[in-house]
């Protein structure tokens, strides 16, 4: 699938081997434990009766039928949970935020299709499934809004009536407040009366998508000893666990959470539900163990979605292509709820809009908009594949404008590598890069001159298939986050990691982290850390994580910070454990503690030859029998790291895609990124990681799109109509990195998990619009599926004729 | 979602399927699954008892009989794609039913299925109209045939009558007659947005019978009869063919939704028509010589 030439081997050491992942021997041949494989003694099996109608008054729910009907054990409506406490959302993004009612199950109305009105349990799933069926609900229709510019509108129907409005909230960052540039308004003005100045407005949509995880999410909830246990198919156990005990009735002490395997998130799983509310409550009301597993209709309709918003974008710049100001106006679509985070993501974006560039003036606004659908919240990127969108489609329309190449007008406006550290004019300092070696090195892999012969020869001859080149220089914020940043976005919670690190007498390692893979390859990645630290070797460091039980601190996995934040408290943890031997070696080896020297496992008295291992200084603090006098006998070490900053990965992605203008179709010819993610820990998972989330760019950009209808219902609410990519529908990619270190973490680590939906939107966008404006196409809406190609191609030629 | 609980049966025999399905007004045949599993799944239906044709082997040969090719309800999209009689006089049978899908689906949806169902994208019927095949019918009562083109009545609506069963696709053999299947879907392993079969006779390098079939072009599989008339005669070079093709989607109310609207369907049948008829006019004159 791809090819790539960085580095497999370092010098000597595990970071930076392509290890195979520790975890796929297990995972590949099944030895797997999913949410939905426990089966526990007097189980019952819930299931939920979710709304057919976008928008309704439920005026009778007739239950009784149900309660009759074979198997059931109970059925419960909001109005017969008074117990049910309302769901948080951890980002109040504005003191004046409207936060509507939303509880596990809905109290008298209904607000998307897919919204809980009733939970039946029985003693199967079957049983509970049939009995839902029997439930009469009485709908008194109301008037339903399904689009975010729509519902803005005087007089538009209210999702919420009793809010009074659909804002949600507004914010704004504006850099001549900020002191951290100039007035945008003023700079724009200024462009307008300069002849030496262009000014350029486009509005761009974000194609409503969901994560689309393969395991679906499945809850059991065991009421049935001294702690209360969850199991959860969660990227978030500790936030759930928080969560749960500050708003249902069950206390933080008395409820452990496990994500047991877990089979993909990509933020999709980074939420505190609704049904793992349910499931809880309705545990603890019958004391059984419960269990909820989602269908894939059901995930389609309920587990939030993402992205859809509007950009309204002013660009202004000289001539000579250097950028003077962006004004940036988003309408961003929240749905009918408030998830965790789900008024916050498009503030994300808003700190990523200038990019890689150097813009002098910025100003940033944003409307968060109810309507009638489902909630939208964080998938991989979360906001800022939103803003990389906005800048890299209005770099490529400057270079239109000023008939410039598109790779030219960014180089003219990039940061050099000279400049970093750089404070940007969202208010952020970008770590390093060397955005001209990674250009450099990605036009050379791609062939990028000869392929703009070539489409230069196919155009003059007039060939119906159209060749596009497509550009995309991102750049990504990784490592949520220096608490005191967050703090400052009235974020919820901090953003610092936590870890431990166990000395077990044999001289193995258990390495106890409160970050939670779910597919990522976090047993490998931090073995190999943990292996050059304390010179174990990697095969005999273990990892234990995603239990509240056994790692009892952590702020879990979104937002690339598992290494660049979860990989920082490893190694602080392991260097306690060093500093901790340190004077048992120097009493083992009758030296003084200063005379110690430690290196990967060994510690050895200067200038002599004696020396002692970790594995015996762990043996020997085990027994104990002679340690330096009140000395704990214990190696056991625990960290939590805060990050000062983030750091940022970045790099150029290059999409040559051929479009055959007759039936509207696109073809991915080629893929070409060369990312810097500072050190690679482990370069195959890099690449695991790139080709991932480079499929579901891919997905965004050409196949998928969630799609409702004017009064509210989901039409593609299956694969069959939600198209994802498979495999015989991505290129082959072609990959590479440069590698500049953060200076941000002394791993000199970025991040890169949220790289190819960042990046390969933009690119493959860029890339058909370069192929088809030639015919005329100004622009195009994502995703670019055949129909809207062929209708572009259309009202090009026809607007041509007029 | 999981579907009502119903009765199961697999019986050995064609006979025994009848009876079955005499046994139990709410009886519904089972092929491949590949279709029924779903709407069970989504609860559209709930059959009280499912008749596994699975067992029958009779009903999943592909044989010669005379100057046609019968292929028996069972037999799967992978056989009829691999089977050598079917490739080699009735190609764009083989192409059709290597295109649904993706190798799961394929390893056990059926052709008998497939037509029973008879949702308008799916690939087989195209093929089975543009070879002019006969659907075999066998009930109690006896058997009967019908024209694969008067079969379909309306979305997934056929001429089956309660108790009985497809039992086969009868196909002329097209040996020398040039074919082409053009499948457009969106994604690699979609069904079609458009899909044009084309099954063309050459004479001294003119088209002298060209039939086409259409999946996704109206409520049920449909031929082309403006295109298939403008065709003949035209010289199988040049840009006759795509012109004369072209006129596919004249006549016709395609759906509406995501994959498409009906102005891009009755576009995309002309392009598809054009394309399928160009690469069955080049087989044929290889063929020809
Ligand atoms: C994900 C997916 C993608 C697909 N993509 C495509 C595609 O691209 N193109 C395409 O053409 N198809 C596609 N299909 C459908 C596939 O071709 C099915 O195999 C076919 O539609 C039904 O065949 P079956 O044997 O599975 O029938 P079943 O699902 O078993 O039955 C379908 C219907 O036919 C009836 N039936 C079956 N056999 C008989 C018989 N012998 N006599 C009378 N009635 C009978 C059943 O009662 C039922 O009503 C897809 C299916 C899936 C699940």
């Amino acid at each position: 699938m791809s090819t790539t030439t960085a580095p497999t081997e370092a010098a000597d050491g595990e970071i930076g081997r392509a290890r195979l992942r520790k975890e796929d021997r297990r995972l590949l041949t099944g030895r797997t434990r999913w949410t939905d494989s426990l089966t526990l003694p007097g189980m019952v099996h819930l299931s939920l009766l979710r709304s057919p109608v976008a928008h309704a008054r439920l005026t009778n729910i007739d239950t009784g039928a149900a309660k009759q009907a074979p198997g059931v054990v109970g059925v419960w409506t909001g109005a017969d949970l008074p117990e049910q406490g309302q769901m948080p959302t951890a980002w109040t993004v504005s003191e004046d935020m409207l936060t509507p009612p939303f509880f596990p199950v809905s109290v008298g109305a209904v607000k998307h299709v897919g919204d809980i009105i009733a939970v039946v349990a029985a003693t199967s799933k079957e049983e509970a499934d049939d009995a839902v069926e029997l439930i009469d609900v009485d709908y008194e229709d109301l008037p339903v809004v399904t689009d975010p510019v729509a519902a803005l509108a005087d007089g538009a129907p209210l999702v919420h009536p009793e809010l009074g409005t659909n804002v949600c909230a507004t914010w704004g960052l504006d850099s001549g407040a900020l002191g951290t540039g100039g007035s945008a308004a003023e700079a724009i003005r200024a462009a307008e009366a300069d002849p030496d100045q262009v000014v350029i407005r486009r509005t761009l949509r974000q194609n409503r998508i969901t994560p689309a995880y393969i395991e679906p999410r499945s809850i059991v909830v065991d009421p049935t000893a001294e702690q209360v246990t969850l199991w959860s198919a969660t990227q978030v156990p500790h936030i759930v666990r928080l969560l749960m005990a500050m708003t249902q009735p069950v206390a933080e002490h008395e409820l452990r959470v496990i994500a047991p395997d877990v089979g993909g998130g990509f933020g999709g799983k980074l939420q505190f539900t609704r049904e793992e509310a349910l499931v809880l409550l309705i545990a603890q009301r019958l004391q059984l163990p419960c269990k909820y597993t989602e269908s894939r209709s059901e995930s389609m309709q309920s587990s939030h979605h993402a992205r859809d918003q509007v950009q309204e974008l002013t660009l202004a710049a000289r001539r000579d292509g250097t950028i003077t100001a962006l004004e940036v106006k988003l309408t961003a679509d929240m749905g009918a709820y408030l998830g965790i985070l789900t008024a916050g993501i498009p503030l994300l974006g808003g700190f990523m809009f200038n990019g890689i560039y150097k813009i002098p003036a910025y100003n940033f606004h944003c409307t968060d908009v109810f309507t009638n659908k489902t909630m939208t919240d964080a998938y991989r990127g979360a906001g800022k594949p939103e803003a990389t969108f906005g800048i890299e489609r209005m770099l490529d329309e400057l270079a239109v404008e000023l008939d410039l190449d598109p790779v030219e007008v960014r180089r003219r406006n990039w940061i050099k590598r000279e400049e970093f550290p750089y404070a940007t004019v969202a208010g952020l300092t970008y770590d390093s890069a060397d955005y001209d070696q990674a250009t450099d090195r990605a036009l050379e892999l791609f062939g990028y001159d000869e392929l703009r012969a070539e489409q230069q020869r196919r155009q003059s001859s007039g060939d119906p298939v159209r060749l596009g080149i497509g550009v995309c220089t991102f750049v990504e914020l990784s490592g949520l986050a220096p608490s005191r940043v967050l703090g400052g976005l009235n974020y919820g919670s901090g953003g610092w990691e936590h870890a431990s690190i166990r000395m077990l007498p044999t001289g193995k390692v258990e390495v106890v982290a409160g970050t939670t893979p779910h597919g990522q390859g976090h047993a490998t990645a931090f073995a190999q850390i943990v292996s050059d630290e304390l010179g174990v070797p990697f095969e005999d460091i273990t990892l234990i994580t995603g239990d509240t039980g056994m790692s009892h601190k952590g702020m879990d996995t979104y937002g690339s910070r598992s290494l660049v934040v979860g990989g920082m408290a490893i190694v602080g943890a392991a260097r306690k454990v060093v500093e901790k031997a340190k004077p048992i070696a120097a009493h083992i080896l009758e030296a003084d503690v200063a005379d110690i020297d430690y290196h990967r496992g060994k510690f050895s008295v200067r200038g002599t030859q004696s020396s002692v291992t970790i594995s015996e200084i762990a043996l020997g603090t085990w027994l104990a029998h002679d340690l330096p006098d009140g000395l704990e006998p214990n190696l056991d070490s625990d960290n939590t790291f805060d990050p000062e900053n983030f750091s940022f990965a970045s790099g150029p992605h290059l999409a040559a895609v051929e479009v055959d203008t007759q039936p509207g179709q696109v073809t991915l010819r080629d893929y070409v990124c060369v990312q810097d993610v500072g050190v690679l820990v482990n370069p195959l998972i890099v690449n695991g990681q790139v080709h991932g989330g480079l499929a579901q760019g891919i997905g965004q950009a050409l196949y998928e799109d969630i799609h409702y209808t004017e009064d509210g219902q989901l039409t593609t609410g299956t694969f069959a109509d939600y198209l994802v990519p498979a495999a015989p529908d991505v290129p082959r990619f072609r990959t590479d990195t440069t590698v500049t270190e953060s200076t941000t973490n002394t791993l000199g680590v970025k991040a890169v998990g949220e790289t190819g939906t960042t990046a390969a939107p933009p690119a493959i966008v860029n890339a058909v619009l370069d192929a088809l404006r030639p015919l005329g196409v100004r622009d195009i809406t994502m995703p670019c599926t055949p129909v809207n190609v062929w209708t572009a191609i259309q009202q090009a030629a026809q607007q041509g004729q007029e | 979602m999981r579907p009502v609980a119903f009765d199961y049966i697999r019986p050995d025999s064609v006979e025994e399927a009848w009876q079955a399905l005499a046994d139990d007004d709410d009886a519904t045949v089972l092929g491949g699954g590949q279709s029924l599993i779903p709407v069970l799944r989504f609860r559209l239906a709930a059959p009280t008892t499912l008749v596994d044709l699975g067992a029958i082997e009779a009903l999943k040969q592909i044989r010669e009989d005379g100057e046609d090719l019968v292929i028996g309800a069972m037999a799967t999209h992978h056989a009829v794609a691999h089977d050598p009689l079917v490739r080699a006089h009735a190609s764009v049978l083989a192409q059709a039913a290597a295109s649904v899908a993706d190798p799961q689906i394929r390893y056990r949806g059926t052709v008998g299925g497939a037509l029973a169902h008879a949702d308008p994208a799916g690939d087989i019927a195209p093929a089975a109209l543009a070879l002019d095949a006969t659907v075999e019918i066998t009930g109690p009562d006896g058997t009967r045939t019908v024209p694969a083109r008067d079969f379909f009545e309306d979305y997934f609506t056929t001429d089956l009558q309660p108790g009985e069963l497809l039992s086969a696709l009868r196909v002329p053999k097209h040996t020398g007659w040039g074919m082409h299947y053009e499948k457009f879907s969106p994604a690699a392993q979609s069904w079609a947005i458009v899909a044009v079969a084309a099954a063309v006779r050459t004479e001294d390098g003119t088209v002298a019978e060209a039939r086409l079939g259409m999946a996704n072009m109206g409520a049920v599989p449909l031929r082309a009869p403006a295109a298939e008339q403008a065709l003949a005669g035209r010289p199988t070079h040049g840009p006759a063919t795509g012109e004369a093709a072209a006129r596919a989607g004249e006549d016709t109310d395609p759906p509406s939704d995501l994959g498409g609207t009906p102005e891009y369907r009755r576009h995309l049948a002309g392009v598809l028509a054009g394309r399928a008829v160009q690469t069955a006019c080049g087989a044929a004159g290889a063929v020809e010589g």
